[in-house]
């Protein structure tokens, strides 16, 4: 990747065969493919995580908006991605199962603008952890599943609907039957809501059993995780395997245990948007490397002037 | 009398065996967990002086964790869920409820505050 270094600029080169992160503004996967005259076969993917639908606080006065703002954002990107896939917190959850489906149904009226030709979704905690997953799966589908796309192998774990975090046996050995025809080499790229390590179990950042699908994957030697939760960028690697948290769309956290409680970082009229993003991905033709892009929705988007009903 | 001794250690031990160690002398700290907080949400602990929290629950099932001090319980309905902790070092140690239970789930958390 050749990029311009912008606003929020750093550019790291790790392992995994070397994995590109990047910070600034939108659209810089679709402009270094094509700057690069890129091969025929690269592509990109956005994730996009915790948009918490439903949501009404201090933390975003506008939460309202925010999830058209980001489909605005994806929706402007100079190409547009091969699928977009959230990573869990589709909706803040409440007591009333009505009002659950209901914010269910208004979150898919609104992706449903989006230009990307595939969506991809799994639940984080506040989806399914009240009802084991059953209204996320009426209006998403299953859980956990896979899928191929262009020479990788995406898997995709719920550790949520289990309201104690965990994976369970049962999914983790429909992991490996799932994992085994794959080469070691093979490029995997896994898609879950909470970390599968311990980043911070004293703030409930972890996953109870997420040391035996790590345990699992290290088989695989290039092997991506992308991930959700903590509402913030954060990149971490359990020997091979590269774990990146995504920014929210709804309101930042702090730093893991940087402060004595996890309360959302405040509002900041001044930058109503701070610290909410999404991701591109980009992969080249080798599979094997994978290119980070951070876009923040501040700047990115033009202020929705309302926030309609559904 | 004799019996009557051998008798009492007996019943000590039951008594024991039937409440998760908690020996007679022990200090007990009665927990409510509820709908998103922890009753008391600060727990303040002498170094060396074990102490039983006896958790108990007011509405639906929540999780006691301490990952500081590898604790990791439910706190089930109309159950009493006791905690056996003797404190070998002083200092702050989060709890949290890891049930998810609801939209101030997050909130749901303490500390237990260890003093020389």
């Amino acid at each position: 990747m050749n990029e311009p270094r912008g606003r929020r600029e750093f550019i790291k080169v790790l392992g995994f065969g070397g994995v590109v992160f990047a910070s600034g503004l939108a659209g810089a996967c679709a402009h270094t493919l094509r700057k690069s005259g890129g091969h025929e076969d690269d592509f990109f993917f956005v994730q996009l995580s915790d948009t918490h639908w439903g949501f009404k606080g201090p933390p975003n006065p506008e939460a309202a908006n925010t999830l058209r703002q980001a489909v605005r954002a994806v929706n402007a990107l100079p190409q547009q991605p091969d699928f977009i896939v959230f990573t869990g917190d589709l909706i803040h959850t409440t007591d009333d199962e009505a009002e659950r489906h209901r914010r269910m149904r208004e979150f898919k009226a609104i992706v449903a603008d989006l230009k990307a030709p595939v969506q991809r979704y799994m639940p984080g905690e506040h989806d399914a952890s009240l009802d084991q997953g059953k209204a996320f799966q009426e209006h998403f589908g299953a859980t956990h599943y896979s899928f191929d796309h262009k020479g990788i192998h995406f898997a995709v774990l719920d550790n949520v609907s289990d309201p104690r975090a965990a994976i369970g046996d049962a999914q983790l050995d429909w992991l490996l039957a799932d994992l085994k025809p794959f080469p070691a080499s093979a490029p995997i790229v896994v898609f879950t809501h909470r970390p599968l390590f311990d980043l911070a179990p004293q703030w409930d950042w972890a996953t109870k059993d997420g040391s035996k699908a790590i345990d699992l994957l290290q088989h695989w030697k290039n092997v991506t995780v992308f991930y959700g939760h903590i509402h913030q960028e954060h990149h971490f690697r359990t020997g091979a395997i590269a774990h990146h948290a995504a920014q929210s769309l709804i309101f930042p956290l702090p730093a893991p245990l940087s402060q004595p409680k996890r309360a959302p970082v405040p509002w900041d009229p001044a930058h109503p948007r701070r610290g909410l993003g999404f991701r591109e991905i980009s992969v080249d033709e080798s599979r094997v490397v994978l290119g980070l892009r951070e876009d923040s929705l501040e700047g990115a988007v033009q202020p929705v002037a309302a926030s309609g009903s559904y | 009398m004799r019996g009557l001794r051998i008798l009492g250690v007996s019943l000590v031990a039951i008594l024991a065996a039937t409440s998760s160690d908690v020996a007679a002398e022990e200090k007990v700290i009665r927990v409510t967990a509820e709908k998103f907080k922890f009753t008391p949400a600060v727990i303040e602990l002498k170094l060396g002086e074990p102490v039983v929290l006896e958790l108990t629950t007011l509405d639906r099932k929540h999780g006691f964790q301490v990952s500081d001090l590898n604790i990791d319980e439910n706190i089930e309905p109309g159950r009493v869920t006791r905690v056996r902790i003797v404190p070998g070092q002083t200092g702050t140690f989060l709890f949290h409820c890891d049930v998810f239970c609801g939209s101030g789930h997050e909130d749901m958390a303490g500390e237990i505050v260890v003093k020389p």
